[in-house]
Parts: structure tokens; sequence; C-alpha cells
């Protein structure tokens, strides 16, 4: 390793030199993760203006530091005169609640599937993983927009076709955690006590499966906000009035020759937001998993 | 501490666990899709008995098929033939009533100690699991947990801990805790001491062999070391690919070893011979496809014809004595 | 002398709160030797063994000076490293099921190290494969050539490694436990082709192990080795039959040995003290039957006691 590499990586996890103190960067990342969860739930006290509050006097301002921005709208405002920020900040509050909810749900089916089909094995596992593959090579724009054909858009019916589209990765990590588990000797003392199947599974196993699953919960998010945001640009996720990053792609997309602020802000945030969750992920990762290289 | 008494009327009675004609195989990967489907017999005919209070110590060396009978033993494999009785009963002719008295009945310890505690629960609780499975009341595990802690030598706010809190021997002390928690009536033990520190291991091995003289507890040790095993067992079986080729009472067999295998182990064991004036050359036998006969021929210096075409039997040899070799070492050690 | 430690010490962890896991080591190898490195778990015996080869972890802190064949091994450059790891150091592992390549066969793998190490041309390749082969006694050879590792059994495997460790003719030969995961008659085959090594080609051998079975049977000295320091060396009999310090014989005492039918065992107490606490005393003092005040303020000096020996224990003249 050289010089560059180890003063980089003294970045993620202190060395036998450091004294005190947690490695510089994932205190980072948590902060951002942090910034962006007080963003979404304290948003609307936080905005300077409502996300909808239209000013047709005052449209296409651009961002404070150029000429003919002005301090009223920070980063200035769109074709309908609606602030920048306030959109932003409301719309951080839809992605990670789409993103959270979509992660939740998807974790706990999958989750489920995976630690069944792992501990009992044998028909069901063989079934149960035929089904994950299946979905697992699903392509999920085309599929995302199918369902949102038949089923409309709508907040629950965004989060639906996130779930169809990412529960199996879990089922497919948490079967293959389970497998390892299940050969540890912890696991034959207990059937050996006597003890039953399914208190196994909810005692033993799935505790020892969970750092994993956390871990892939995060990084989930991450993929989760460019999802939502890729279905709410096509126009198929996100309606307004409600306020979404990748709406606000969409909208700006016509005007980027003159107003990038349009558009370059809200792609700004899709890029912040993803890789905060990714580095707080990632670094989780090696953290819980001593072998875990970055 | 005196010697295990292994006279026979020491251990009268009827056999607790009896085992015969066992045989378990295993399917082998196939090298290509269209090979024949092949298979390792990890146990081919064994047969042994395990009195209630006496201490039977299996030794072998790896791929002997030692733990695949203590796995049977403890109903975690099915046999493809033969049978093991537990007080008389088959163990796979049981109702749940009694399966459930039979998880009551034998607990085991097994070799890894890291392994062997679930790594969320507290340690009173690891202790205290086998008896909740079976029933028991909150009080009265509290209780038998703190006794047990006791017991084993570890203090009783050490319940309150978690397992990566202990070393690799008071783990294993914590295990088998677990396993006397329940009171059970025969207790297999699986390598417990061989991945433990070699001072360790003596700790280990007093206080199981000190619970064993206290409690009158019945035993099957199952290890490699033959000397760990002689340290806890009164009678011994000795096992060679899959075989049993020589059992009898632990003084007998390690002072007049009949088999030639047997008489290796014990020779190494003593540490009687300088290195390389005996040697055993030859292969060890590939195990899916063992050798015709007698599986110890390839090595054995006294091998003959009838070796290569006659499997030889387990035969008596006097008060308990039973060799399986066609040409049974005569001279004493 | 083939190698010369002095006053090696190895940290890790935070330098207000060191690991140490070696202390303050001394240690001679002569050539065509064969030492034992004895120790349970926390001995330091295997961060010893990897410091003689410069191939610890970056965090390890290492001072003293390792001098091999005249040499310093930390003044030697990456190329010149490279050239002494292999050619004239060979490392044994403990475990040869990770050591060889599970996508190469025996006779790919034996191949490479004939080319690049010794230099040995195309041609005369399979020739040479097939000599080392036989020359830790492995049967049927040409057929073990074609064989994948996971195809031949652990000793078999272990033979291999040993033959390619012996290919260059080490002047060194770094065993860490070399016979832990094998049955006990092959164990005695390995040892005899260590002895074969020694004999023939005159390598100095130091075998790492827990096992000290192995090292009565194979070894002319013993190191015994306990919380990273030194406390006993000598002659293997004379160690044997009368140690000299109270950790080297309560060691000897708790290991089951079978004496006629009968086993005797006597367990040491308490366990292997937290590296990160120690200091200047001695590390065994809490679980010795011996100890007094002074083992408690200060450490032990090394003791001569003639014919090579030497223990660090206060109370070592009454130990006879």
């Amino acid at each position: 390793m050289s010089a560059a590499t180890r003063a980089l990586s003294r970045f993620w996890r202190p060395t036998s030199s450091d004294v005190g103190g947690p490695p510089p960067l994932p205190v980072l990342t948590c902060a951002c993760c942090a910034l962006l969860v007080v963003a979404a739930i304290f948003g609307n006290w936080l905005a300077p203006y409502s996300k909808e509050a239209v000013s047709l006097g005052a449209s296409l301002l651009p961002p404070a530091w150029e000429s003919g921005g002005t301090m009223a709208h920070l980063l200035g405002t769109d074709q309908l005169g609606r602030d920048i920020l306030s959109r932003l900040i409301a719309g951080t509050r839809i992605s990670l609640a789409t993103a959270a909810a979509a992660t939740l749900v998807s974790g706990a089916f999958g989750v489920l599937v995976g630690l069944v089909a792992g501990y009992v094995g044998g028909f069901v596992e063989s079934i149960a993983m035929r089904i994950v593959d299946a979905f697992l090579a699903l392509p999920f724009i085309l599929l995302a927009l199918a369902l949102v054909a038949t089923l409309g858009t709508g907040f629950g019916n965004i989060i639906m076709v996130m779930v169809i589209a990412n529960w199996a990765r879990y089922a497919r990590l948490v079967r293959s955690e389970v497998l390892s588990v299940k050969q540890r000797d912890f696991v034959t003392l207990a059937r050996i006590a006597g003890v039953r199947p399914f208190v196994i599974m909810l005692r033993h196993v799935l505790p020892n499966v969970l750092n994993s699953v956390v871990v892939l919960a995060i990084l989930d998010v991450g993929r989760a906000i460019i999802l939502e945001s890729s279905l709410s640009f096509l126009g198929v996720g996100i309606q307004p009035p409600d306020v979404s990053w990748g709406l606000m792609l969409a909208d700006g997309r016509t005007l980027m020759g003159f107003a990038w602020w349009l558009t370059t802000l809200p792609g700004l945030m899709i890029v912040f937001a993803v890789l905060s969750f990714n580095s707080l992920g990632r670094w989780l990762h090696v953290r819980f998993d001593p072998r875990g290289q970055l | 501490m005196p010697p295990p008494d292994n006279s026979p009327a020491a251990h009268a009675g009827d056999a607790l666990v009896s085992l015969s004609g066992l045989r378990k195989e295993f399917p082998a990967r196939r090298m290509s899709a269209f090979g024949a489907r092949r298979k390792v017999v990890a146990v081919d005919d064994v047969g042994f008995e395990i009195r209630p209070g006496s201490t039977f110590g299996l030794v072998g060396e790896s791929g002997s098929g030692k733990s695949t009978i203590a796995r049977m033993i403890l109903k975690l494999e099915r046999p493809d033939a033969g049978e093991v009785s537990f007080d008389g009963r088959s163990l796979w002719q049981q109702t749940p009533a009694q399966e459930r008295d039979y998880r009551r009945n034998v607990q085991a310890v097994l070799q890894d100690p890291y392994g062997a505690l679930s790594p969320r629960l507290k340690v009173c609780d690891i202790i205290g699991e086998p008896l909740s499975a079976q029933g028991r009341g909150r009080s009265e595990i509290d209780a038998t947990v703190s006794r047990l802690l006791d017991t084993v030598g570890l203090g009783k706010d050490a319940g309150n801990r978690y397992p990566h809190q202990f070393s690799g021997g008071q783990r294993q002390r914590i295990a088998i805790a677990r396993a006397l928690s329940v009171e059970p009536r025969l207790l297999v033990l699986d390598e417990p001491v061989s991945a433990l520190d070699v001072s360790i291991r003596a700790q280990i091995l007093m206080l199981l062999r000190e619970m064993q003289e206290r409690l009158g507890l019945t035993y099957l040790f199952v290890g490699h070391d033959l000397a760990i095993v002689r340290y806890v067992s009164v009678v011994v079986g000795v096992m060679y690919f899959g075989r049993m080729v020589e059992i009898g009472p632990a003084d007998d067999v390690l002072r007049h070893p009949r088999h030639p295998y047997t008489e290796r182990l014990v020779s190494i064991a003593s540490m009687r011979q300088a290195l390389g004036t005996e040697r055993l050359t030859g292969e060890l036998p590939n195990p899916l496809a063992p050798p015709s006969g007698c599986h110890f021929r390839t090595r054995c210096p006294y091998a003959t014809q009838r070796c290569i075409d006659e499997a030889p039997p387990l035969r008596e040899w006097g008060s308990g004595h039973r060799v399986a070799c066609h040409y049974p070492l005569t001279r004493s050690s | 002398m083939l190698l010369e430690v002095r006053n090696l010490s190895v940290a890790f962890g935070p330098v207000s709160r060191p690991v140490r896991a070696v202390a303050g080591v001394d240690l001679d190898i002569g050539a065509g030797e064969i030492v034992g490195i004895a120790g349970e778990s926390g001995s330091g015996k295997t961060t010893l063994c990897a410091a003689l080869v410069r191939a610890l972890p970056r965090a390890a802190r290492v001072s003293g000076d390792i001098r091999f064949a005249g040499r310093s091994i930390h003044a030697l450059s990456r190329e010149e490293l490279r050239q002494v790891r292999g050619r004239e150091i060979a490392m044994i592992l403990q475990n040869p099921m990770t050591s060889l390549d599970p996508l190469f066969t025996i006779g790919n793998q034996l191949g490479e190290v004939l080319a690049t190490r010794c230099d040995v041309p195309a041609p005369q390749l399979r020739g040479r494969e097939l000599e080392l082969l036989r020359s830790v006694h492995i049967t049927a050879p040409e057929e073990r050539l074609r064989q994948y590792p996971h195809e031949l059994s652990g000793g078999m495997r272990q033979r291999v490694l040993i033959a390619m460790a012996g290919s260059m003719a080490p002047k060194l030969l770094l065993a860490d436990e070399p016979t832990t995961a094998l049955d006990a008659t092959i164990q005695e085959e390995i040892l005899v082709l260590f002895r074969e090594l020694r004999d023939l080609r005159g390598t100095a051998i130091a075998i790492v192990t827990h096992d000290l079975g192995v090292i009565r049977r194979i070894c002319d000295r013993i190191v015994v080795m306990y919380a990273g320091r030194i406390v006993e060396e000598g002659p293997v009999a004379a160690v044997f039959a009368a140690p000299r310090h109270p950790y080297t014989r309560a060691l000897l005492a708790s290991v089951p040995v079978l004496d006629g039918d009968r086993v005797q065992v006597q367990a040491i107490a308490g366990q292997v003290p937290n590296l990160a606490d120690l200091g200047d005393f001695c590390a065994f003092a809490d679980r010795c039957p011996m100890a007094i005040d002074q083992c408690r303020a200060q450490a032990p000096p090394q003791t001569a006691l003639g014919q090579q020996r030497r223990v660090f224990c206060w109370r070592a003249d009454e130990m006879s």
C-alpha cells in the first residue's frame, strides 16, 4: 500500500498509533445521514416557503450567488416561482420516507422467506429459491412501468412496486447466511436440547443474520432513492403536488440550458443522499465483518 | 484420584445404549455429471453397548466414523441399517413424548467452544435453555443455573455475561453446565478438549472425570488422542475407517493391544519407541474405494492374502475383549 | 550461527496500552539444528515465527535485531527479502488445506515452484517434480501430479508442502503447527520427513507447536514460551527430564501421557494473562505455585544453567 492509500484508509479506521477518537469519515457520513433524516422529519418547519407556493413574478430566479439572484430564494426558483430550497427539503421527506418504507417491507418479507427456506431446506428451499431467482431476473424499470400501468400511481403502489423489485435480494442473502449459521454447534446443541425448530429460528438463527441484513438495508436506502427518483422522473412515481427530486429533474429538463439550477441541484441532492447512505452502509459492513475489505 | 473401577461387577445391569449392525453412508460429490453416484461408507457394521455409570471411549482418527456414530446416538443422523436402542427401545420408534424424554436423557458437549454458545444470549439463558425446552419453571431454572455455575467452577455473576467475554476453557465449562442441567443419563462428549490449549485441557478433563465419579454419570467420550480418551474411559473401542477393530476394558486393550492398528496407536501414545523405528508404510485408503477385506491391510505389516479376501469379524478374545483381525497379536506390551 | 535474534519485541494496539505479543526474546538457531518452540495460545510463538520473515501485519511494531546468515532481516530490500523467503528460509503454515491453490493440479504448483525458485528448465520439470514427490515418500507420484489438492488427504498435502519447501534446500525451515490437523500415525511420517530433510540437506528446522509430544520426538532443543517471553530453553532430553521453570514443569504435568494403561494429569489453575496487562514482572506469577514477592515486582533475568540451558526464574536454583 502506498502512503496515499494508507492515509486514506486511516480515515476509515484507527490504526495503532491513534489514541482516542473515532475515525473521521464514518462520523462525517453519520452526520450527513442524520442531517437528511432531520430535514425529512422537520422539513416543513425549516423550509422558508411552502413547496407549492407559486409566485409567477419571481419565476426562474437563479441561486443567490449568481447575478440576478436574491437572498430571499437562496437556491433560486423554478418556472412557476416555487422556491427550490423548500422543494428540495420537501423532496427529502418524500424520498426518504418512500425509501425507508420500501426497504422495511421488502426486508421483512425477504428475511422471512430466506429464514424459512434456509433453515427448513429440502423441497421448500428449492422452490423458494427458484422463485427468488425469477424475481431477481426481472428488469426493474419495465416491471415498474407495467405494474403502474395496471395498478395506477400513488404512494402505496409505488412502495409495492419497489418491494416487488427488491425483496428477493434479502431472501437470497439471508438464506445463504442461515445455511452457514445452521452449521454452527449452538444450533446443533439446541436441537439436541429438544428446542422446537420455530424457536431455534427466532432465538438462535435470526439474531445472527441480522447484521448482514442491516448492512444490506442501509445500502438499499440509497438504491431505493435512485429507484424512486427514476420512477418519478419518468412520471410514474410521485405525482404533483407532492415533490420528489426525480420530479424536479423532470420539470427542469427542458430548461436545462437556461436554468441549470433546476436540474443540477436536485441531481446533487440525489448524489449526496445516496453517497451518504452508501458510505454508512459500507462502513457498517467493514465494522461488523472483521474480515471486511474496503 | 484413584483410577476408575472397571470390574464387570461394577457395571452390571442392562445396557443403557445398545448399538448393533450400524451402517451409515454419505453420498460423495460426483466428479462428472455422468459418473456413477459414489458413496462413502462412514460407519460399517458397528455394534457395542454402553452400560449405565460406565464411561465408553471411542477412539479413532478423522474419517474413522466415530463422530458419525455419536451423531446417530444424538439422533442427528439416521442410520441406513442397524439399530440404536436406549433403555431397550429403538431411537427411531419413539412417540413424540418419548422423543422429548430422550432429549432430556441424552445431552452433548461438542468440540468447538467458540461455536457452541449462541453469541447473542446471556450465559444464564444458554445454560437454562434445555430446562426451558422441557417446560420447567423460571425459578427452578434460575436455581439450577446458579448451582451449575458453581459446579463447573465459574462464579455466579458469570450468568449475566455474554459468551464472547469468556475464554475457550471457560466456554467449555458453560457448555458442560448446560449439558448437565437436565440431569441426562448419557452425556456424549465429542472431542471436548481438542480445541483447547494444552494446560486448559487438563482442567476440563479433570472436571469431567470428577463429575462423572461424583454424579455417577454415563459418558460416551469420542476422541482421537488415546491418552485423553483413556483418562476418562473405562471401556475403549478403536475405530478404523468405519469399522470397530478392537473393543474391551481399557486397561486390557492398552496393556495388550491385539490389533496392529491399536498397537501402533498405543506405541505412539506411550512414546515407547524412538522416531522412525517402526514405520507404517502405505497410504491411507481412499474412502470412496476402500480396500477389500480388512481396511487396514494396506498399511499392516502382517497382512496376508486372507486379509485381502476376507474382512475379519469382531471376535472374542477373553473377558469382553474383542478384536477384528485374522492374526491378533499375542505378545503383551 | 544461522539465525540470531536479539531482544525482539513485537507490539500491537494503542501505544498507551500495547499488547506485547513478543517481549525481549533472544534466540539462536544453528545450522542443521531442529528446535522446538513450545507454547500455548498467547505465548507469542506464531508472532515470533512471522517476525523472522517480516510477515507481520502492518500494524505491528517491531524492535530488536534479527540476523540471518549474518544479514539483518530488517535491512533487506523488498527484492532481497523475496529472495531470502522461499530460497533460504522456507515456511510451512498450520493448515495444509489452505496453503495449496485449489484451482491448480499438484504438478502445476510443484512445477511453478521449481521453475521460478529453482530455475529448472521446462524439459526437466516433470522429472524433477516426480523426484520431489518421491523424496517425501508419496506413492504413485505420476498420478498425484495430475490430481488437485482436494483429492489428496491432509497428510499428503502436508507432504507436498514439505516437498515444495525443501525443493530449494533452504537453510532454515519454519514449521508452524505442522502436524496439528493430522492423524497420529501420519504425524509420525511427517516428523520422519523433517528429520530426513535435516540429515540429507542440512536444513535447520524450527517447529512451532503446542504439542509437546512432537517436540520430544524430533527436536534437539526446546524453547518454552509463555505470554510472549521465553521462560526456559535447553536440550530436549534434559528439559523434559528435569524442567527448571515452574511453567515448564506444570505444562509437562498437564499433558496426558499413556503410561502402561494409566494416564496421569495435573491441571494448571487460572489462565494466560491478558497480554496488554504485562509489565516488568513475571507473567506466570499469578499461576505459579512457587511465586514470591520478587516475582511480582521485577521480571526475572536469565539464569544460565550450563550445557546450553537457560531459564528465567527467580527461584531457578531451587528447582532441581
